[in-house]
């Protein structure tokens, strides 16, 4: 007793799990994409992954020491911003344009707000939205999966100096000497030439996208881990599927030369990523049991009104964007029936 | 030593590791099977009771001194009736109940009284009581006694006769049991809900008294279903004691209206509110009582104690108290006198080494004390022994709301905790009363106990209703006519 007890309220017993290592085990969740990224697509997404990264830390450091709120990037949840970014942008895209998108997206989307916890949206997709809207060549430039040599050569693109335009990859795609390559991904394929690409290259990754959203099977592996150790809530990536397929299964069944089949939608696009990792954001997304399934499904069902019947080829980022600042609503709505409440 | 070192760096079962993922698997299989009932949400912390739970009653040696605080009940303190240097017999009433809402104290040992002043308790403020010096020489023998037989006797003698016994809630709550007897108006109880849940982590002397006093336990269901006039009796136990439910379904009269209910372990299933839901599948309603759904709610030592102390006309003076936690060297079950010291307690169960913290009541929801002189009173069902290194007592780094929703799926009546916390620091407190049922909050600390973002919740709950009480009672003043 000499060295003086403690005295604390209750509860006196604690869950050890805490914010840092959630966030620490979604950024293990990602690895195995981006590693996946890595291999399909080379030096250039390796960079890419780097630069997103490393901007995101920076920038969280600048303004935890700026505003004064102490070592912010301990908690890990900014290197998952970062990592997300890069997965969700073109393999090709030009470094300098990659960094301003992550900036954006931490200065902009979270750090404005307040930092961690009190950021509306997904910090990531807002730093996408805005080089969606700024470089729209550059984001919509595709280059070849598995292209040869694309572990000692970099996309020619990926270089682009500083406030320069992006630099054309048209030549050096061609010089790949590859059959079929249209320059296009599975999406835009079937939306403008209604061709679906065989289920077992877009469940297994074999096809041209962003660097991370390629493998339906891979994501969905590390989605179904993090939900197991408890770290991500199932029931919004399994009610962002369901939204997605109740849209897209009656339009199917009504055209099936025209429209995707359900599983074209889930497989395709940057649908399972957003699903499993970035509509599934802890802070972004609502509260309440029901409020999250809502989200979920709202989200989907965007998605696929968007691919079908809107100007974009993929709508699960303004999807997310827009649940995200429903959340607060979804939440309000769906309060808990309080014990003994009518 | 270091097994114990390991079991305690989690303190959530479901994540101890995947080593005792089977024995997780097969606990799944047998609720799935048995389909134990009980409530929604809730929270699974490591229980810690292999500790005790085979450790039978013991009786200790008397203290020195005891100290009996007058007020150790809800309600009214107790006035005393004897005089500095008058010398007491145990069991003979020292302090007796001036309102309806009280009760008495009797004399827990034969010994002098030296003093009657100010006493160091758990909840913090000194307040008054006895300090009964304890004559180790005399027999000890409780003189005062009347025999009686409960059966005989009519409703309104009963609850007389267990205000007179200063009986109250010894799960914990320290509510007088008589009031309980006596619904509303308009209101009548068909069911006793008798709770053997014993749901906080360490604590395992209801175990015990389930075991070891079935007898008086029993008769104290009998008397408080003569009492209540209720139809039948559902004594509600853990599925983490299985032994007791079979042991008293084994000694139960088949002519008596008296069943037993296992139900899921899970915290805070012992919390009144949550065993009426997961048995008789009902709510209380806001604000109400659970005599509004016709059932009152007794702890099994109470009715024990009941059991015991009715028939012989005698007043509740020592309990059964379960002393555990890493730091003991000898941890068991006790039969306590009340107003023994917790310095006493530990000083005969002994200490490992340098203390860290000391509760009383269990971990979840009971008290850290700031002085080991502080007594053990008639709502104290455990003292649980921290080490300075236990991970209970880690500085924990706070983190903003991640808005995870995990206080959401714990919190046993269904709050926002999340929102709650948000209101509370940006001092909402009306907000949280009127908008998000505050009030309903009784302060289990499931919140806090899953929050990954370290935030004190109940701590901040605790306040917000202290605030607003305070609020109240202001207003109400000024309201009063000068």
């Amino acid at each position: 007793m000499s060295r003086g007890i403690e005295i604390r309220t209750s509860p006196h017993l604690k869950r050890v799990v805490t914010v840092d290592k959630i966030m620490r085990t979604v950024v293990l969740a990602l690895l195995p994409i981006a590693a996946f990224a890595v291999w399909q697509f080379g030096l250039s997404a390796l960079l890419l992954l780097l630069t997103t990264t490393g901007v995101a830390i920076l920038t969280e450091a600048f303004f935890a020491r700026v505003s004064g709120r102490g070592n912010t990037v301990s908690d890990w949840s900014v290197v998952i911003t970062g990592l997300l970014l890069g997965l969700t942008l073109p393999p090709g895209f030009p470094l300098w344009m990659a960094a301003v998108a992550a900036f954006v997206g931490v200065a902009l989307g979270k750090a404005l707000f307040g930092g961690l916890g009190y950021n509306v949206m997904n910090p990531a997709l807002v730093g996408r939205a805005f080089v969606q809207a700024a470089f729209p060549v550059a984001i919509t430039t595709w280059t070849p999966a598995f292209a040869p040599g694309r572990f000692t050569e970099i996309i020619p693109s990926t270089l682009t100096p500083p406030f320069m335009q992006p630099i054309p990859v048209d030549d050096w795609v061609a010089g790949l000497n590859l059959d079929g390559w249209s320059g296009a991904t599975p999406l835009a394929i079937q939306k403008f030439q209604h061709i679906e690409t065989p289920l077992m290259d877009t469940f297994s990754g074999m096809i041209a996208g962003s660097a991370g959203e390629t493998s339906a099977i891979l994501i969905l592996i590390c989605g179904l881990w993090l939900a197991w150790q408890r770290m991500l809530d199932w029931r919004i990536p399994v009610s962002v599927m369901a939204g997605a397929v109740l849209v897209a299964l009656p339009f199917w069944l009504l055209d099936p030369n025209i429209y995707p089949s359900p599983w074209f939608v889930l497989c395709s696009g940057g649908l399972m990523l957003g699903a499993w990792f970035m509509a599934s954001d802890m802070v972004a997304s609502p509260v309440t049991a029901s409020g999250v399934i809502l989200y979920g499904l709202f989200i989907g069902a965007l998605t696929v009104v968007i691919r079908l019947f809107g100007g974009l080829v993929e709508g699960i980022m303004y999807a997310i964007l827009l649940a995200n600042a429903l959340g607060p609503l979804i939440s309000s709505w769906t309060q808990p029936r309080v014990y003994g409440s009518k | 030593m270091k097994h114990h070192t390991a079991a305690l760096d989690s303190n959530y079962a479901p994540e101890a590791g995947h080593s005792n993922l089977m024995k997780r698997i097969g606990l799944g299989f047998t609720r799935l099977l048995h389909g134990h009932k009980t409530f929604d949400h809730g929270i699974y912390p490591i229980e810690h009771k292999e500790l005790t739970a085979g450790k039978p009653i013991r009786r200790l040696p008397f203290a020195d001194e005891l100290v009996i605080p007058l007020q150790q009940h809800k309600g009214r303190a107790s006035v005393p009736i004897v005089k500095v240097g008058q010398e007491v017999v145990r069991g003979e009433p020292i302090a007796v109940a001036d309102h309806f809402v009280s009760v008495p104290m009797h004399a827990p040992a034969t010994g002098v009284i030296r003093a009657i002043g100010l006493a160091p308790t758990a909840d913090g403020p000194k307040t008054p009581a006895i300090f009964l010096k304890v004559y180790h020489a005399a027999s000890q023998q409780v003189l005062y006694d009347m025999e009686r037989e409960p059966e005989r006797m009519n409703v309104k003698d009963i609850i007389q006769a267990v205000q007179d016994a200063g009986l109250v809630g010894l799960g914990g709550g320290a509510f007088p049991s008589h009031v309980k007897m006596q619904p509303p108006a308009g209101r009548v109880i068909h069911t006793v809900l008798v709770n053997g849940c014993e749901c906080e982590p360490y604590l395992t002397c209801d175990h015990r008294i389930m075991l070891e006093q079935t007898e008086t336990l029993i008769r104290g269901i009998q008397i408080a279903l003569r009492a209540t006039r209720a139809e039948r009796a559902i004594i509600g136990v853990e599925d983490n004691k299985l032994d007791a439910v079979s042991h008293l379904r084994a000694r139960l009269p088949k002519h008596l209206p008296i069943t037993v209910e296992a139900v899921q372990t899970k915290y805070p299933q012992g919390a009144e509110k949550m065993l009426i839901s997961a048995v008789l599948d009902t709510e209380v309603p806001v604000g109400g009582l659970p005599a509004d759904v016709g059932v009152a709610v007794f702890n099994v030592g109470t009715l024990a104690q009941m059991g015991e102390l009715l028939p012989q006309g005698r007043g509740l003076i020592e309990r059964v108290v379960t002393v555990s936690g890493p730091a003991v060297k000898n941890p068991g079950n006790f039969l306590v006198p009340i107003g023994t010291p917790v310095r006493f307690l530990l000083d005969q169960v002994g200490l490992k080494g340098p203390l860290g913290q000391v509760i009383l009541g269990g971990p979840m929801m009971g008290m850290a004390v700031s002085s080991l002189d502080v007594p053990v009173t008639k709502s104290v069902s455990g003292v649980v022994a921290l080490e300075p290194e236990d991970p209970a007592l880690a500085r924990r780094q706070v983190y903003p709301c991640i808005k995870c929703g995990e206080c959401l799926q714990a919190c046993p009546v269904s709050l926002n905790p999340s929102m709650l916390g948000e209101l509370a620091v940006a001092r909402e407190y009306d907000v949280m009363a009127g908008q998000y049922n505050l009030d309903q909050c009784f302060e289990c600390g499931c919140c806090a106990f899953v929050c990954p973002s370290n935030i004190p919740l109940t701590q901040y709950f605790r306040i917000a209703k202290s605030i607003n009480r305070d609020a109240q009672q202001r207003d109400e003043a000024k309201q009063r006519p000068h």
